[in-house]
């Protein structure tokens, strides 16, 4: 378990209303190391086979998907993709869950695909919104969780964000908006992976400290290890009385060493040597993790 | 139009799916749909592009919105929510933009809505209710909250002459008989109009559009280009993408093809000064007595 919340700031571990976040239980065990193989590999075979970039951000978004969708969403909750060039992970993890079949990967981002590079208008009843352009998912999610709310309805709606989106205007138009109605059903993750497009988040335009920036607009903001499952969710499992943000530590390319934290692998397809590399090392990663202690 | 507006949504407030968003605008005429409507009257302050993208996520959710503000707030600074998320969706949320044209007058160019119609109808699934006088409010209104397509609300200030009793409401409707020329216009502009029409002698056959886009006009319409040999069509709103265009596009489809063709259109700022809708109208010709002109001008001249 590794929640982490080591971001300084003027609240530090004190949350909006002053008391100290209780210790963060995993109420979960996470996603099975076998099953979250396979997408990473399944992942990677789509983007070879289609010669495809973005694998690093979906790489760093991956672990929070595949943690979502085995443990953490009910049939009345809602997610919204709001950093949509992470479809891939996306797809795979519904391909993991059975909602999408193995022909659709295969013909992920050629002619004729259900799967386009970002999340499709129509044609799969698990995406909602076809986003992809930056700063639209977390409105649309605000107004998911704000109608089960008007209508009386059960049901969490989850939003997961890229760091570098937080960019955009919107995002801190639709901060406010939910933190002013009070959307308590709502979640929203960032996958901070600290990369974007042309070079680090810190470099291109400054956002940092976020979590204490939600903090500060009034939401119950926490820090995990976006790569552990059981640590993700412990956190998304959590109900709090204000909206919640999750900032989830992440690393672009994880798993991958030669395509960790670099931004090239934001656009970059795999070549066959990579791919074969790439496949290797997550393999004996995961033999090694499941030897170990656990 | 804004308290036919407001009086006719009433109607609809005790509704539970009908949620009404505003961009913090509609004072001294939108208050008793906020007493009316309680939680479901939702101020989303100053943020257009987060209202229209929540009022996706409400369409999405079950709900029908409908997101007020002066119209290019709307359509112009949310442009990309009402494409993507509103549109490539085919969600039931109504824009309802107030000021269509030159109606918030000397407020200046970023008040204006020159272009909203043309814009919005470039986006699939979307219908553009162009109203001119109260009456037409009152029936859009009713309709609009039956459809299951985006749909933008142009709203301006009615102009409709005393006399008048147009037909009862339709997307095409004659509203002046006559055998003279032939002219064709959009929104609240024509109530002035016609009265000069009227006064005039020209004995001008008048009509009015009141949803964009239409497939084949009414045949008593071609009819009456093709007697008279002559359009006129007048619209507050730039000549791309606006019923100027789509008109002569129809007219081409029906082989229908007047001597003369003329469209008076919005120019912008014609001397770079600012004033009144009137002001403005008059610099673009779209004014009562020149209109008036030009129906009287000889069909080849």
């Amino acid at each position: 378990m590794t929640v982490v919340a080591t971001e300084t700031s003027t609240t530090g571990l004190l949350g909006p209303i002053g008391h100290r976040m209780p210790p963060i239980m995993a109420l979960s065990a996470g996603v099975a190391p076998d099953l979250l193989l396979r997408a990473k590999r399944r992942l990677l075979q789509m983007h070879y086979e289609s010669g495809v970039g973005h694998i690093g951000g979906n790489l760093s978004s991956l672990d929070i998907l595949m943690t979502l969708y085995h443990g953490v969403l009910r049939p009345e909750d809602a997610f919204v993709l709001s950093k949509g060039h992470s479809a891939g992970a996306l797809y795979v993890t519904l391909w993991s869950t059975g909602a999408l079949c193995e022909e659709d990967l295969k013909l992920f981002h050629k002619d004729g695909t259900r799967l386009s590079g970002h999340p499709p208008v129509q044609g799969i009843p698990e995406i909602l919104f076809a986003t992809g352009s930056l700063g639209h998912g977390l409105s649309l999610a605000s107004g998911l969780a704000l109608a089960r709310k008007l209508k009386r309805e059960p049901g969490r709606v989850f939003c997961l964000m890229s760091d570098g989106e937080w960019n955009e205007g919107s995002n801190w138009e639709a901060l406010i908006f939910l933190k002013h109605h009070q959307l308590d059903n709502l979640t929203l993750i960032v996958d901070l992976n600290g990369l974007q497009g042309m070079g680090r988040t810190c470099d291109v335009a400054d956002i940092a400290p976020l979590t204490s920036k939600f903090r500060s607009f009034g939401l119950s903001a926490v820090e995990v290890d976006g790569h552990d499952c059981a640590a993700l969710a412990g956190v998304l499992e959590r109900r709090e009385t204000e909206p919640m943000a999750i900032v989830a530590r992440t690393i672009k390319g994880h798993g991958v060493s030669f395509m960790e934290d670099r931004f090239d692998w934001h656009y970059l397809p795999l070549q066959k040597e990579q791919y074969r590399e790439a496949l290797l090392e997550l393999t004996t990663k995961c033999a090694m993790h499941s030897a170990g202690p656990s | 139009m804004r308290h036919a507006f407001c009086r006719t949504l009433l109607e609809f407030s005790s509704n539970r799916e009908f949620i009404f968003l505003t961009g913090d605008l509609g004072y001294m005429a939108l208050e008793p749909l906020r007493e009316a409507m309680d939680r479901r009257f939702i101020n989303a302050g100053v943020a257009e592009q987060n209202m229209v993208g929540v009022a996706a996520g409400l369409a999405k959710g079950g709900l029908r919105p409908w997101a007020y503000s002066i119209a290019p707030f709307l359509y112009a600074r949310a442009f990309e929510h009402i494409r993507n998320d509103v549109c490539l969706h085919h969600l039931p949320v109504v824009l309802a933009g107030n000021g269509g044209g030159y109606g918030y007058g000397v407020m200046g160019g970023s008040h204006h809505a020159l272009e909203d119609y043309g814009v919005l109808l470039s986006l699939p699934n979307m219908r553009a209710y162009v109203p001119a006088f109260d009456s037409d409010v009152q029936h859009m209104i009713r309709h609009l909250m039956t459809v299951d397509h985006p749909a933008y609300l142009r709203l301006g200030l009615s102009e409709q002459p005393a006399w008048l009793q147009p037909e009862p409401y339709a997307p095409w409707r004659r509203i002046l008989p006559g055998n003279g020329p032939t002219a064709v216009f959009a929104g609240p502009l024509v109530g002035r109009s016609i009265d000069a029409i009227r006064q005039s002698g020209l004995n001008a056959d008048v009509w009015l559009v009141s949803e964009l886009p239409f497939g084949q006009p009414p045949p008593e319409f071609l009819s009456s280009i093709r007697r008279s040999g002559y359009l006129l069509a007048v619209e507050e709103h730039v000549a791309a993408g606006g019923l100027g265009q789509m008109l002569a596009h129809a007219l081409l489809k029906a082989g229908v093809c007047p001597g003369r063709f003329v469209h008076r259109s919005a120019l912008g700022y014609v001397s770079g000064l600012y004033g009144s809708q009137k002001f403005h109208r008059e610099e673009c010709g779209l004014d009562p007595a020149s209109i008036v002109a030009e129906l009287g001008r000889p069909v080849f001249q």
